[in-house]
């Protein structure tokens, strides 16, 4: 039998009676780091809620671990899209990912010493040991992003569901970011979906590629999937794959498609991006 | 002027409401549900009234109606706090039944003005009993649902895929905070549920960052600011209901103004 981490097989998944992924099948193996791309409203929210078991699919089947996805399932780091902001929060970084510990028991919070230490020491493995302290009103983007990794890295997950990480991070952290994931997965030898906007910037880290668009997915190897004729039926549009400098430029009527759909398009020329 | 029992009671049944109120309404402000809370006194208000009109002590008809229309909301939506028109419509509504009910039952009138701006100086034993009973069922039930309610609060996304039953969490929490609100307002009437269960609690946030330290800090807030106001009262001859708004609109603007905590730059150097 296989020993897939995930695996999906003609699976439907709809949000509201729409079909986001239709009639879809990929596997990903232990270990892999996995680059999720595709545009908005592909459906990398919606695969990620499915694998974690919020959202069941409408046709065939998911399996994570070898069985049906669980609400709930320890074994699962998630970074969720930060969509709840709550900017003026005055709560320390300890104090937050504390709350995410056990955080569906009843009753009232505690910290054991324990789990006290192996906050401090998840932060210290990403580098980031002073956010315990911090006030998560003053955080950069940056140091939020560390903290909700440090938090999805908690309790030794097999796998991290990272959706969009990289939002509203300037260049340099996001290299930072990258870094430190792919570093602290290969060492732990976690499983990796990680979805983005932008290729580029994950060239260096991934294994493979999950591109996402029109219902439809497809995995592989960067240099099997970026190809005009794949992304063409992804996006249901012509689509031309340029390849650069170490850099691959997904166009559209000679727009760049992923610079567009990238609405966090900060001028950040001075850190050598070639474009 | 402790040797008034008036006045020993009135800080009996404000020390007891002034803890309850600090305490849930910094999860309010935490959650940022804050009108819902407004609504859900206004709501009370109607319950009050309409409980005078078929004989009921008003103070079970606030808490009649405000715990249905707590469930309801909470039940409706896991996000209602956003949906303020909708809310402001029916919290409206609601006063206009209130006032309709009073028009009904007049003799009632002359405790409007009690049930809309408080009158702590005319509590008794038997009404310090029953806030102190429902001060520990509503903190008993908080301490409950306190650690899922926090992760929900602080992380939404995150608690829903950790298994935590996100609407039975905001639908109990709504529960709770409208117990609190019913309790409130007998100390300073439903149009100032606001300045016991969010002034406090907006200040603690404002001026801690650790989760009991704020806590604490709310609870500590509300019952100097319930007391304080009391003894302005008392000397001054002004409503105890304004001596406690005022405290809390100025303890609220002075954690304002207070500079935020100096932020320790400790990774400035170690990258």
């Amino acid at each position: 039998m296989t020993n897939n981490i995930v695996e999906l097989d003609r699976a439907t998944l709809q949000i509201g009676g729409r079909a986001v992924l239709k009639d879809v099948s990929f596997a990903i193996q232990p270990g892999e780091f996995i680059g999720v791309l595709g545009p908005n409203g592909a459906g990398k929210t919606t695969l990620m809620r499915a694998i974690l078991g919020l959202l069941p699919p409408a046709a065939g089947r998911i399996t994570v671990f070898g069985r049906s996805p669980q609400r709930g399932d320890a074994a699962i780091g998630y970074l969720p899209q930060l969509r709840t902001v709550l900017p003026d929060l005055r709560v320390r970084g300890l104090d937050y990912i504390a709350s995410s510990l056990h955080g569906e028991r009843w009753g009232l919070p505690s910290l054991a010493a324990a789990d006290r230490k192996a906050i401090e020491a998840t932060l210290d493995d990403i580098g980031a040991r002073d956010l315990a302290a911090r006030a998560l009103s003053d955080m950069s983007g940056g140091e939020r992003q560390r903290l909700l990794l440090a938090q999805a890295l908690m309790g030794d997950p097999k796998l991290l569901l990272l959706d969009e990480p990289l939002i509203s991070l300037d260049a340099r952290h996001q290299e930072v970011v990258i870094d430190v994931i792919k570093n602290v997965c290969r060492e732990r030898k976690i499983t990796v979906l990680f979805s983005a906007h932008e290729l580029n910037q994950l060239l260096g880290a991934i294994d493979r590629v999950l591109y996402l668009g029109n219902g439809q997915a497809e995995l592989g190897t960067v240099d099997e999937v970026v190809t005009a004729p794949v992304l063409s039926r992804l996006f249901g549009t012509e689509i031309e794959v340029l390849r650069a400098g170490g850099h691959i430029f997904v166009l559209s009527r000679g727009r760049d498609v992923e610079r567009d759909a990238h609405n966090h398009d900060h001028d950040h020329g001075h850190h050598g991006h070639a474009h | 002027m402790f040797e008034y029992e008036f006045m020993t009671n009135a800080f009996a049944a404000a020390g007891i409401v002034a803890v309850v109120s600090g305490v849930v309404g910094y999860f309010l402000v935490m959650r940022g549900q804050t009108f819902a809370g407004h609504a859900l006194s206004h709501i009370g208000f109607a319950g009050a009234t309409g409980a005078g009109l078929i004989g009921l002590a008003p103070l079970w008809g606030l808490v009649g109606f405000t715990l249905a229309a707590g469930i309801i909301m909470g039940l409706l939506s896991e996000r209602i706090s956003n949906r303020d028109v909708a809310i402001g419509v029916v919290l409206s509504l609601a006063l206009g039944f209130g006032l309709l009910f009073m028009h009904y039952y007049t003799s009632f009138a002359t405790q409007a003005a009690a049930l809309l701006f408080g009158n702590v100086l005319a509590v008794d034993h038997a009404m310090i009993a029953t806030l102190a009973a429902l001060g520990a069922v509503t903190l008993a039930a908080l301490a409950a649902i306190m650690r899922p309610l926090i992760f929900a609060s602080l992380q939404p996304e995150l608690a829903e895929a950790k298994g935590v039953p996100m609407r039975f969490i905001s639908t109990a929490f709504l529960a709770i905070v409208a117990l609190a609100v019913s309790a409130c307002a007998q100390i300073v009437g439903v149009l100032l549920v606001f300045t016991l269960m969010v002034g406090p609690a907006a200040a603690a946030q404002r001026l801690t960052k650790g989760l009991w330290s704020g806590l604490m800090l709310s609870a500590a807030l509300a019952l100097i600011e319930a007391w304080l106001g009391i003894v302005i009262a008392y000397h001054t001859d002004w409503p105890v209901s304004f001596c406690i708004a005022a405290l809390s609109a100025l303890v609220y603007f002075a954690a304002l103004a207070v500079p935020r905590a100096p932020v320790q730059h400790a990774h400035s150097h170690s990258h």
